[in-house]
């Protein structure tokens, strides 16, 4: 399952970058989305996958899954967030100001 | 002697103070004192039975790097010239410099100079040295840029600057590859450990690296070109460091190395060499001059080519003409270079071709002019040390030791040949110099000013260094046994003297002199015919419109090489960071044989899973392919909640929660803001922007997906997951134990996560409330 899961992490990560290369900042933005995505399975599928419960101690269990890798994940995924929230804000003033979303309008003058 | 090599610096911080009263008293007496003193406190270890001192003071001595001083007779020299032209020069600014001009400035460089010349030829530290190498380089760029509001001070400033800082470089190359192989930093000590070095694999280096540092700085052939355009300085300074102490700093470097490195041939071939091209190069194109003191330049550049042909000769005799003919040198350039700055002061132009006649207005000045040119044009004449060192230099030119190598032997051969050709012209141009300014007809229409004598304070200064150019040439033998021969002995590492006469007898030396006189009498008198030689010779050659290219070629190609990546396109920007990664990734997992695939660790695969991956799949595809704004977000929300129904199957329920929540509250988002932005435009790409898009990242998903596999198939050692297993209700007090290791075991990521979050909570409030105008809203 972990290879499957390799495959996956790596197809959202091909997704994701060429959603980067993309002139648009909509595009841009759900590029580096894709990108967290990519990551936070990426180190999941690092840790071992279904090896036991999950990690909230009881009487009847012998084997917990690795509770660091998803102490680490979350902690990312607040990152992340924070992150993907600032620049739909930045994209939005941008636009607003510029007029413009794309990428290849938003140059500075060479003599600045 | 720190204090002495220190006290120029110390008094340079009070020259701004000084200068502010400058109009009541020139700030150049102050500073005139400052070299009086140094020159008397060097002075006082003149003798016979002189013997070197060192003086060590620590600096950084970790790195073994103190201030160390060694006084031994070729610094002597060195300081004594540079402490007493530096009085003279001081003292002959104070009148040519006005009081209008920015004399705290120009007075600031020139200590700073000349503390760092005592500082270059005191030191036997090497990277003291190399410290005060580059601080002449610096002052000196800060002096020829004195006036610099004119285009051609600032050309001829960067110039200077860019060759000799492109030498300094080189040098303190080749210092650090000896203090590495001989494990000192003191030069003696390398001297010592002389062999080691010649026997290095990179002595080689060693040598190139260090000549080509004395030869920048000594405007040896093909370096001299900075020396020219150096000449926008004021006069005192083309007086001070380009006749006497800076451009000899390349000279004294050779000669200080010499011991270790003369050892080898290649030395005499390279140093000799240059000496002798630079020698006749210089003297053949200061003819061609029509600036009093571009002939002064070229002239410099020559007798450089003179002293250090005659350092790599390395015979006893060639080591004492050197270090006689550094001071003669100093002396009669020196005082050539004032005369240059008087007529200049007096008549207001410097062009040969305006002046003439100027003998009957400028007397006293033409008289010592004639003194000192005729001395360096080694005219015979008792009383001129010009003659002197030059019969040295032929004497040394025809006696050069047997040597069997093929082109050392070659060498010597053509060398007293050259020798004669270089003075040749030495006489054409030290008698064109002076016949041409003060002889002939005066038109005195064509001047600027009506020329009158200088006022007497301009005349003291070259009037002593003409008194020093007669003395020396009446009693040569008073400079010799406390004063030079310690210097040579100091060059060549034993006792030498010899004895200076001006008549020995008609030997092969005075026959040279002989013909150098008649040929250059002849080639005076035909000076017009053959002018026009000029035309042919340096027109193409010319070094300088090399050095021009070679600049304005590094501007624009660096401008292409910049441009060709640096195109202001972000997309451009990460495609190649992207691709360097791809590239750098599949290229160390190559070369480390890095790709395992281990199959017997592995969680069965059930179908649920599949289905979710599956469904991943097409929706991560479906954000590029769709071209419609909410369906592409709606699309990525498909991607989120695939993540978090993951995080179910993989038994992490607070991931799945947190997945959950953030991923609607991020889709929120986006619909809030999608409003504002544009439409998605349909993409218009041409297929080859596309296809490489696509290599770009289906290479950097495939990259990710072969690393995850690999790690997963080698891991190294068990997880430490057992730990906050065991600990958490134990130490946390808690069953969740993801939650425990994320306030308790490792708090601070936390705690500095909520810090993230509230930092960008603060960016979006500051971006949607704070506005730089009100204009910029509409």
């Amino acid at each position: 399952m972990e290879i499957i899961m390799a495959v996956l992490a790596g197809i959202l990560f091909t997704t994701a970058v060429y959603n980067l290369l993309q002139k648009q900042m909509l595009r841009i933005i759900i590029g580096t989305a894709l990108l967290s995505h990519g990551a936070h399975l990426f180190i999941l599928t690092m840790g071992e996958l279904k090896r036991g419960a999950p990690p909230i101690l009881s009487e009847e269990v012998e084997q917990y899954t690795d509770p660091l890798p998803q102490a680490l994940i979350l902690t990312s995924i607040v990152i992340s967030f924070g992150i993907t929230s600032l620049l739909l804000v930045l994209a939005y003033r941008a636009s607003k100001k510029n007029g413009t979303d794309n990428m290849e309008q938003l140059r500075g003058n060479e003599y600045e | 002697m720190l204090l002495a090599v220190l006290l120029p610096f110390i008094i340079a911080i009070f020259i701004p103070f000084l200068s502010k009263w400058k109009e009541k008293l020139h700030t150049g007496f102050f500073v005139t004192a400052v070299p009086v003193v140094i020159f008397i406190y060097f002075a006082q270890f003149l003798g016979a039975g002189f013997e070197p001192v060192t003086r060590e003071y620590s600096w950084i001595p970790s790195l073994d790097i103190n201030i160390l001083f060694y006084l031994d007779g070729l610094s002597l020299l060195f300081v004594l010239l540079i402490s007493g032209i530096g009085s003279l020069v001081a003292f002959y600014s104070i009148y040519y410099l006005h009081k209008s001009e920015q004399l705290g400035h120009f007075y600031v460089y020139f200590l700073l100079f000349m503390g760092s010349m005592l500082g270059v030829v005191l030191s036997d530290n090497v990277f003291v040295l190399y410290t005060f190498w580059e601080f002449t380089s610096l002052s000196s760029f800060l002096l020829i840029g004195f006036w610099n509001y004119k285009e051609r001070s600032r050309y001829g400033a960067l110039k200077s600057m860019l060759i000799t800082v492109f030498g300094g470089l080189s040098l303190l190359g080749g210092l650090v590859f000896m203090s590495v192989i001989t494990g000192t930093t003191s030069i003696q000590q390398m001297i010592r450990q002389q062999e080691l070095i010649l026997n290095h694999e990179f002595f080689p280096l060693i040598l190139v690296f260090i000549l080509l540092g004395a030869f920048t700085k000594s405007a040896q052939f093909p370096f001299h070109i900075w020396l020219p355009d150096a000449m926008e300085a004021p006069t005192p300074v083309s007086a001070y460091l380009h006749s006497a102490t800076m451009v000899k700093a390349g000279i004294y470097l050779v000669a200080r190395f010499s011991p270790m490195l003369s050892a080898s041939d290649w030395f005499f071939i390279i140093v000799s060499t240059a000496g002798i091209v630079t020698l006749c190069w210089g003297s053949y194109m200061a003819v061609r001059q029509t600036d009093l003191k571009g002939i002064l330049a070229f002239s410099t550049i020559s007798q450089l080519g003179m002293i250090m042909a005659m350092l790599g000769f390395g015979t006893k005799v060639a080591i004492f003409a050197a270090v006689f003919h550094i001071l003669n040198h100093a002396t009669f350039k020196g005082s050539l270079f004032m005369i240059a700055g008087i007529v200049d002061h007096e008549t207001g132009s410097r062009d040969i071709r305006k002046l003439g006649g100027l003998m009957t207005f400028l007397p006293v000045t033409a008289t010592l002019a004639l003194f000192a040119s005729f001395s360096m044009a080694g005219v015979p004449l008792p009383f001129l040390n010009g003659f002197y060192s030059k019969e040295l230099f032929f004497d040394s030119a025809i006696n050069l030791e047997q040597t069997t190598t093929g082109i050392a032997a070659f060498l010597k051969t053509i060398f007293p040949y050259l020798a004669v050709f270089g003075s040749i012209f030495t006489f054409v141009y030290s008698m064109y110099f002076f016949f041409g300014t003060f002889r002939g007809k005066a038109n005195l229409d064509e001047l600027p000013k009506k020329p009158h004598e200088a006022p007497f304070g301009m005349l003291v200064s070259p009037m002593i260094l003409v008194a020093g150019v007669i003395i020396i040439g009446l009693f040569p033998q008073i400079i010799n046994e406390p004063f030079i021969a310690h210097a040579a002995t100091a060059v060549k590492g034993f006792e030498f003297t010899k004895h200076i006469s001006f008549w020995h007898g008609i030997t092969l030396p005075f026959i040279m002199s002989l013909t150098v006189i008649a040929f250059g009498t002849v080639l005076v008198l035909s000076l017009t015919k053959w002018r026009s030689v000029y035309r042919i010779v340096p027109g193409v050659l010319s070094l300088n419109k090399f050095y021009d290219g070679l600049v304005d070629r590094t501007v624009s190609y660096s401008s292409i090489v910049t441009k060709s990546y640096m195109n202001g396109s972000l997309g451009r920007y990460v495609r190649l960071i992207i691709a360097a990664i791809v590239i750098a990734g599949f290229g160390i997992m190559a070369a480390t044989d890095g790709f395992h695939l281990e199959t017997s660790n592995l969680a069965e695969i059930t179908v649920t899973e599949l289905f979710v991956a599956f469904m991943m799949i097409i929706a991560a595809i479906g954000t590029i392919i769709v071209n419609n704004r909410i369906a592409a977000i709606l699309i990525l929300g498909v991607v989120g909640y695939g993540l978090s129904l993951l995080f179910v199957i993989y038994r992490a329920p607070d991931l799945a929660l947190t997945q959950f929540i953030i991923e609607t509250v991020t889709l929120a988002l986006f619909l809030l803001v999608f409003y504002h932005l544009p439409k998605l435009e349909k993409k218009n790409e041409s297929t080859s922007t596309k296809t490489l898009n696509l290599v770009i990242s289906v290479g950097f998903g495939a990259l990710m997906t072969m690393v995850a596999i690999s790690a997963h198939s080698s891991k190294m050692f068990d997880s430490i997951a057992d730990y906050f297993i065991e600990n958490s209700y134990k130490l946390g007090g808690g069953d969740n134990i993801v939650n425990v290791i994320l306030v308790d075991m490792r708090g601070l990521d936390t705690l500095f996560e909520i810090t993230v979050l509230g930092i960008a909570a603060m960016a979006i409030y500051g971006l949607i409330r704070l506005r730089g105008s009100k204009k910029e809203e509409e």
